[in-house]
């Protein structure tokens, strides 16, 4: 038995739980549930009202299920809202006050936050659970007048920027799982960026779902103002379970005139066992309005963990002259699945967009590339161009490509190129030949074939990312 | 070095190889010559350990039997086979591919592995001495090469990863004169007591510019005649058909 679950844990590098004790709301869906949320974060009334406004309208939405991947009916009622780390509740002050086996956990991801600090200049805002608990760097951004806090506390210290940002993305009532979101969210970051500030280093979160049969609902805002710049890296893993979990952050971004957010995220969440049993189920909605003229959001992906991935990062570009970017590696292996892709919303003029998918299937999974390129009446000289390339390996899996076009204008051009491959054979001999095992021999061609958008990372995450790669397909071919 | 013992190889229950025996020994070149479709690929194909051949009979290099030796770890123990049509992988740097194939042998033989600057010193040395242009290797592998870039590089991959026994599976072909002489240039450079070399190849001129030591005909799955380098000659002269 021991040795099983030896094994268990080698397959999965980062299934392990921390026992520090948890504090929880109840489990359930009710008004009691919001209000004991909306009252641990000790927010205003507005939010509270704003939280009930969701939910009394989550009660007239259906759950979607036009999707590809589907999955069993989840009993909202027999989940937690609310679960946090109970040292968070005297908030620490320094890394030094934080609770010892929360870092060890770090650690054990790699994600060593004192030396993030020094070595690698990057802001970190770790969440543990539902609570973030270190933020670092503070003073450096304070300085330049950038705001990069939890999401409650900038509810607290930043009610304008909040009420006037929160939901301009996303509508309250845009789908069902945004709309739970909105009802429950927890916490997440909040970042501002002043008028014409280049953020002088890349902001960083570290997500990580913990307790067990705890949703968890992110809620992450990002406003660029006039001419600024801002790079955010997001990335997760998530310890070994056997009960589904459900993850519906929200994101949103924008941008104002002249403006530009470089969103990149790279997911390892809990695939599941070999056998499909377990892992996270990723209902995540990220959009971003580039608002103001000249203004870009590029998304950058590469979407390895989970169990289901069910999300398509989206551009609604209202600004003349705006650009979105979507660069997306999804690897799925064994029983995961995954249906992604992006929205492109072309309003303003000369609005461009570029989309480039990189899809792999191993084992049994099924990898679904979903996009739309919309492109308004108005939108005069708008362009995309979109790229979709899947690779299988194995003939178990499958591969497909849903691309929805709507083009109302005749001065615009779109472009979509799309090719489906097979693994091939004689290149995995030739790189044998030269001494490469097998594994190394498929993390390299992945890698080449994922290059441009591994490219798109910022340094020290396309490292890490590489790696990832590797690790997602080991033992799929042979 | 090298000891094959009626070799038979069969594919899709096709018999190619048909009993051959070959016995190269340390410092020593052997060409293999013979018409098409008389098993030359196979034979190189079946001794760097590629799946899909049914094999009986015996494979010993130093003193192992290979039989159950996967491709990889054939390469680890310093068997190169340069290949007839090396093969493009699109996105995959020439110089990371080299470099992380260097590091996995040496790895494998307990010495150190080279960092990025040994590694590029390394190159730089190697490709000048072939007088081998270094750009082709920042570019991606063998996208977009030219037939001679594709042999060349091989040749460049050989002299770098530093194996015992190199078999060129028809590296003359389709080559000009100038870069036949980088090949001869590179395969004569590497010469020496611990090296071995199995050349196969289609025609003499190739045997101009590397001296065999000896020379061996091909012939429906089994060598048909041995000799040294006259042999060649002969055979450029008369043809395969004579030898029948």
């Amino acid at each position: 038995m021991k040795q099983q679950e030896l094994e268990k844990t080698s397959e999965y590098k980062y299934g392990f739980t921390t026992d520090i004790e948890s504090i929880r709301a109840p489990k359930g869906l009710n008004e009691e549930v919001i209000k004991f949320i909306s009252n641990i974060k000790k927010e205003p009334k507005w939010m509270l009202d704003w939280r009930l406004k969701a939910f009394s309208r989550l009660k007239n939405i259906k759950e979607p299920n036009w999707q590809k991947p589907k999955y069993p009916k989840i009993n909202y009622q027999d989940l937690y809202y609310y679960s946090a780390p109970k040292s968070a509740q005297d908030k620490p002050k320094s890394l030094e006050e934080v609770d010892p086996k929360l870092i060890e956990t770090y650690k054990k991801l790699g994600i060593p936050l004192k030396e993030q600090e020094k070595l690698a200049g990057v802001a970190v805002d770790a969440v543990f659970d539902s609570v973030s608990v270190a933020t670092t760097f503070k003073d450096k951004l304070t300085e330049k007048g950038i705001i990069f806090c939890p999401i409650s506390e900038a509810i607290q210290k930043h009610p304008d920027l909040v009420k006037k940002y929160l939901g301009s993305v996303i509508p309250i009532t845009d789908h069902y799982f945004a709309t739970l979101n909105s009802a429950v969210f927890t916490d997440g970051s909040f970042v501002y960026i002043p008028k014409g500030i280049r953020c002088p280093m890349e902001l960083s979160t570290y997500f990580r779902i913990n307790a067990s049969e705890t949703g968890q609902f992110e809620r992450t805002l990002i406003i660029a103002d006039k001419g600024s710049y801002v790079s955010y890296l997001e990335g997760c893993t998530a310890p070994m379970r056997d009960e589904n979990q459900l993850h519906a952050a929200n994101v949103e971004l924008v941008a104002l005139d002249d403006a530009e957010i470089k969103y990149s995220t790279v997911q390892n969440w809990y695939p599941g066992d070999k056998d499909g049993k377990g892992g996270i189920y990723n209902f995540v909605t990220k959009r971003g309005a580039c608002r103001g003229k000249n203004s870009k959001i590029s998304w950058t992906q590469v979407e390895t963990g989970s169990a289901i991935t069910w999300k398509y990062p989206s551009c609604i570009l209202q600004g003349d002259n705006s650009v979105g970017e979507f660069y997306s590696i999804a690897i799925t292996n064994n029983h995961q699945k995954a249906d992604t892709g992006t929205k492109m919303i072309h309003l303003g003029k000369n609005t461009k967009s570029k989309i480039i998918s990189k899809g792999i299937s191993a084992g049994y999974a099924d990898n679904t590339y979903r996009g739309l390129v919309d492109i308004n009446k108005k939108a005069i000289n708008a362009r995309n161009y979109t790229q979709c390339d899947s690779l299988l390996m194995g003939n178990k899996c499958g591969a497909h490509t849903v691309p929805y076009i709507k083009n109302k204008n005749c001065s615009s051009i779109v472009e979509h190129e799309a090719t489906t491959s097979k693994i091939n054979e004689e290149q995995l001999y030739y790189c044998n030949q030269r001494g490469l095992n097998q594994e190394e021999a498929i993390g390299l061609i992945i890698n080449g074939f994922c290059k441009e958008v591994l490219q798109q990372l910022p340094m020290e995450f396309a490292v890490e990312a590489q790696k990832l790669v590797g690790i997602s397909l080991e033992g799929s071919v042979g | 070095m090298l000891e094959i013992k009626n070799l038979q190889a069969s594919i899709n229950k096709k018999s190619i190889l048909k009993g051959l025996n070959l016995t190269i020994k340390p410092g020593e070149l052997h060409a293999i010559m013979g018409p098409n479709g008389s098993g030359k690929s196979t034979l190189a194909n079946v001794l760097s350990g590629k799946n899909g051949y049914e094999i009986s009979g015996e494979i010993n290099y130093k003193g192992e039997n290979l039989k159950k030796i996967p491709v990889d770890e054939r390469a680890r123990k310093g068997i190169f086979l340069a290949f007839q049509y090396p093969l493009e992988i699109p996105g995959v740097n020439t110089n990371i591919f080299l470099k992380t194939s260097l590091n996995s042998i040496r790895k494998s033989k307990g010495e150190k592995e080279l960092d990025t600057l040994e590694f590029l010193k390394l190159i730089k040395e190697k490709s000048t001495e072939l007088g081998i242009d270094e750009k082709i290797l920042s570019r991606q592998l063998n996208v977009g090469f030219s037939g001679g870039e594709k042999k060349k590089n091989e040749i460049l991959q050989m002299k770098i990863l530093d194996p015992n026994l190199i078999i060129l599976d028809e590296t003359d072909s389709g080559l000009d004169i100038d870069a036949l002489k980088i090949v001869a240039k590179g395969v004569n450079s590497s010469r020496n007591s611990k090296k071995s070399f199995l050349v196969i190849t289609h025609y003499q001129r190739l045997l101009d510019h590397i001296k065999p030591d000896f020379v061996h005909v091909l012939s429906d799955g089994k060598i048909i005649k041995t000799g040294c380098g006259e042999l060649a000659e002969e055979l450029e002269k008369t043809g395969y058909k004579k030898l029948n």
